[in-house]
């Protein structure tokens, strides 16, 4: 391997574009990994606590992009306390002061300041693409820094961020100069927008693809943009109300119809289904289309839209659509990859819901489903069963019965059986999220069959600590496992230590590991953060207490140490 | 253990409900049952489900490898408070419930000296919100005399009448319009002293008929 100059190698490398690629070249010798560290430019890192921005800075010096996720998932429905961590301002900083070019920055469940992106605005002088999900922490001030500041500014995307509006004109702060936009998304952003502001960044980006609104920006301002940018391929709309006899009406569907290329629709957050005509000449060719935050369009005008979609590949839809309207998506959407189905009445107040019924409907439908979210009422095995031997294809795979304990309700039988055909079936399966009464039983099938597996999700499960040892032992590929309201215990958690170096992480809520089991773990193995998240002061108080019950624990695999940023109520053992 | 259950070839039986011996308990394998040592981590407290209704009757199971822990859901009623206990369950993010359901309105009371928030989604019916508000300011209780919605003070027996301001601005009184029309259409309520708001009417009595007749009203026309 080393007759070849290190040019030709670092040519080679550039072809690796995937950093399972890049990260199982850098571990062949020592001349490979010298290579490879100073040419790669994108960097992914899946847990901003298992090191240090200094070390990346050291070990990539020529990064350019890179990929933060902070926050472990379950923070998404509220099990973790705000202020619990995942600061991107560190990162920001070491990085403006060596002097790295950051060209992009993508963050996922982290805390993002003003000061941070208003320091990002100022030190990356070729800054292109700002990237975050479910983020929080920031303002639209900070958002009117980026827009000031980055110049060379190609995308700005933010999904499902917590935004604080400061009802200031941050949009307004594109400077004229500014035409570089490609894609810009802040559909999650709830105040006014300058209209007029936008209508012009609009019109100068002649390269914008994807614009996604928010609900401020009315159907008359939509028509304006959609008039300037046929090019776009990917909206999402704001409000979707109008007067369907109007002038501005008709403009908006001459402009609608000129939008030949889009192939990617969103939005409608709110909507008059009497407007959604409009729409119908675009929808043979869209191949993604999410109506999940558009309670407003269901019944027939749901159904009728979908009809027209027969090139979909992704839906999004809420569950108002029915197990009838499952049907009407699976005799139309053959191309079908990936659904989700949310659940638009959370707290279940006797809305209708989707059962197994429609899934099934879907898994005969289209066989090339291969990611599925789905929210249901309820859910059988045989159906399961009946989805696994139609759908093998499965990469991610996950159900969610709105009584999170509901057993089969044709037979009473736990969902074991009907889990465990998916992952017997689908020998692809990286992600899987559990629901339903479940015994042991399902753990032994998933330890058994799911190699590929990387992620898993239980909740409330039933059992003993064997699931989670059938699991641990079982799932070579495991790298992120999160359990809650579950019987597993020290039994489970202390049985092979080792695993959890494998692993990204492991979380664990209000199930049965006490604060002895916690510490013999963190005891063992040094290179774990083993965090306990004390939101009541109780281990505070007792801290000798080995017998009680740690109610939340999250522990991840780390070179650098416990955290120095945790707050007080998070106790690194 | 007792009980009155066999193990068919299939390993499955019905047994008739023995609520305390199938209650569900959670605790580390090799402990028994009888030891109660808190390990009941409030499970079936905390989700407290039913059979769904199709299967009729609440059965037992028993599971074949008796290392299992014989562990069953007894069947308790469901309701919809209780899901809404359980944290982060069903678990959707926070932005997709925002976009749904989420009317907060300010509430404010004659006298208090800080105002209250209400989230308006929670609520089906005039006579929940204004139960609702009646916990909220736990002083008051219901005064449905007369068919009226009013709450009352029984300390200094003054009346309080339930108003909202609506989208134009204006004070409307509360019960005038279908239960999803003033959940749409209102920004914030008030309770206003029953003094204040008479001034309205030509007497007092004709004020309060008229209001009784309307608000009766917009209950039977809400109740369809």
């Amino acid at each position: 391997m080393n007759y070849f100059p290190e040019e030709v190698l670092e040519h080679v490398f550039d072809f690796l574009t995937s950093h399972r690629d890049r990260n199982a070249v850098s571990v062949v010798c020592k001349s490979w990994y010298t290579i490879e560290r100073f040419s790669r430019e994108r960097v992914f890192i899946g847990n901003c606590y298992a090191i240090s921005p200094e070390r990346l800075i050291e070990r990539f010096p020529r990064i350019r992009s890179l990929t933060l996720k902070g926050m472990p998932h379950f923070a998404d429905f509220n099990l973790v306390p705000h202020d619990w961590g995942g600061l991107v301002y560190p990162w920001i900083e070491a990085m403006a002061k060596s002097g790295v070019n950051l060209e992009e920055l993508r963050l996922k469940r982290m805390v993002v300041s003003d000061e941070g992106l208003e320091l990002l605005s100022r030190s990356f002088a070729n800054f292109k693409s700002l990237v975050l999900v479910s983020c929080e922490g920031f303002t639209t001030d900070g958002l009117a820094a980026i827009a000031s500041n980055c110049r060379f500014l190609r995308e700005l995307d933010l999904q499902e961020n917590e935004v604080e509006d400061h009802r200031g004109q941050w949009l307004s702060c594109f400077p004229d100069s500014c035409t570089s936009l490609i894609s810009l998304n802040f559909a999650c952003l709830k105040g006014e927008v300058n209209l007029a502001a936008l209508e012009r960044l609009v019109a100068r980006c002649r390269n914008l693809r994807s614009l996604r609104l928010n609900h401020a920006v009315p159907l008359d301002s939509l028509q304006k943009i959609l008039a300037q940018a046929p090019q776009l391929v990917d909206l999402g709309t704001g409000a979707f109300v109008g007067d369907q006899n109007s002038e501005s009406y008709h403009k908006l569907q001459s402009s609608i119809q000129k939008c030949t290329s889009i192939r990617s629709l969103s939005g409608f957050l709110e909507v008059a289904p009497c407007c959604l005509d409009s729409i119908y000449a675009i929808c043979l060719n869209l191949t993604s289309l999410n109506l999940s935050y558009a309670p407003g369009i269901h019944g027939s005008d749901l159904i009728k839209l979908i009809r027209h979609c027969r090139k979909l590949q992704r839906l999004w839809v809420l569950d108002c659509i029915g197990d009838k309207g499952l049907e009407v998506v699976a005799s139309t959407c053959k191309e079908l990859q990936e659904l989700r189905v949310f659940p638009s009445d959370p707290l279940g107040v006797g809305h209708a819901a989707v059962t197994e019924e429609g899934l099934v409907a879907i898994s005969f439908g289209c066989p090339k489903l291969h990611s599925l979210l789905y929210f249901c009422q309820q859910m059988t095995n045989a159906a399961l069963i009946t989805v696994a031997k139609n759908c093998p294809n499965f990469i991610r795979f996950r159900l969610c019965t709105l009584n999170p304990v509901i057993p089969d309700p044709v037979t009473s039988q736990p969902l074991d059986e009907g889990f465990g055909a998916i992952v017997q079936s689908c020998k692809g399966l990286r992600r899987l999220s559990l629901s339903g009464l479940l015994t042991d039983q399902v753990f032994l099938y998933i330890g058994m069959y799911a190699e590929q597996l990387e992620m898993l999700s239980v909740a409330f499960a039933g059992g003993t600590d064997k699931g989670m040892i059938y699991v641990l032992n079982g799932c070579k590929k495991l790298k992120k496992l999160e359990i809650r309201d579950s019987p597993y215990g020290n039994g489970g958690l202390l049985k092979d230590v080792g695993k959890y170096e494998t692993m990204r992480s492991l979380w664990m809520s209000s199930c049965e590991v006490t604060l002895g089991g916690c510490k013999a773990l963190a005891k063992k193995m040094p290179r774990l953060n083993v965090e306990i998240i004390d939101e009541s002061g109780q281990i505070g108080v007792n801290p000798d207490d080995d017998r009680q019950k740690v109610e939340k624990m999250y522990l991840y695999r780390t070179l650098v140490g416990p955290r120095s940023d945790a707050p007080e109520f998070v106790w690194t053992l | 253990m007792a009980p009155a259950m066999s193990v068919s070839s299939l390993g499955y039986e019905v047994t008739s409900p023995n609520y305390k011996e199938t209650e569900l308990t959670l605790r580390l394998p090799g402990e028994s049952r009888t030891q109660k040592s808190g390990t009941k981590r409030g499970f079936s407290e905390r989700v407290e489900t039913e059979l769904n209704s199709s299967v009729g009757d609440s059965r037992g199971m028993i599971f074949e490898d008796d290392q299992l822990a014989n562990e069953v859901i007894s069947a308790a009623a469901k309701s919809p408070k209780s899901k809404a206990e359980v944290v982060g369950w069903p678990p959707v993010k926070s932005t997709r419930k925002l976009n749904k359901a989420c009317k907060y309105v300010k509430v404010a009371v004659d006298g208090a000296p800080y105002l209250r928030k209400v989230d308006l989604e929670m609520y089906n019916s005039y006579q929940q919100l204004l139960t609702a508000l009646q916990e909220m300011f736990s002083c008051f209780t219901i005064c449905n005399y007369l068919n009226e919605r009013k709450l009352m003070d029984p300390v200094n027996g003054s009346e309080y009448v339930p108003t909202y301001e609506d989208k134009d601005g204006d004070w409307m009184l509360v019960g005038d319009v279908p239960w999803e029309m003033f959940v749409e259409s209102s920004k914030r309520l008030r309770l206003m002293k029953s003094s204040e708001a008479i001034g309205l009417g030509s007497s007092e009595d004709t004020f309060k008929n008229a209001q009784a007749k309307v608000v009766e009203e917009a209950f039977n026309y809400s109740a369809q």
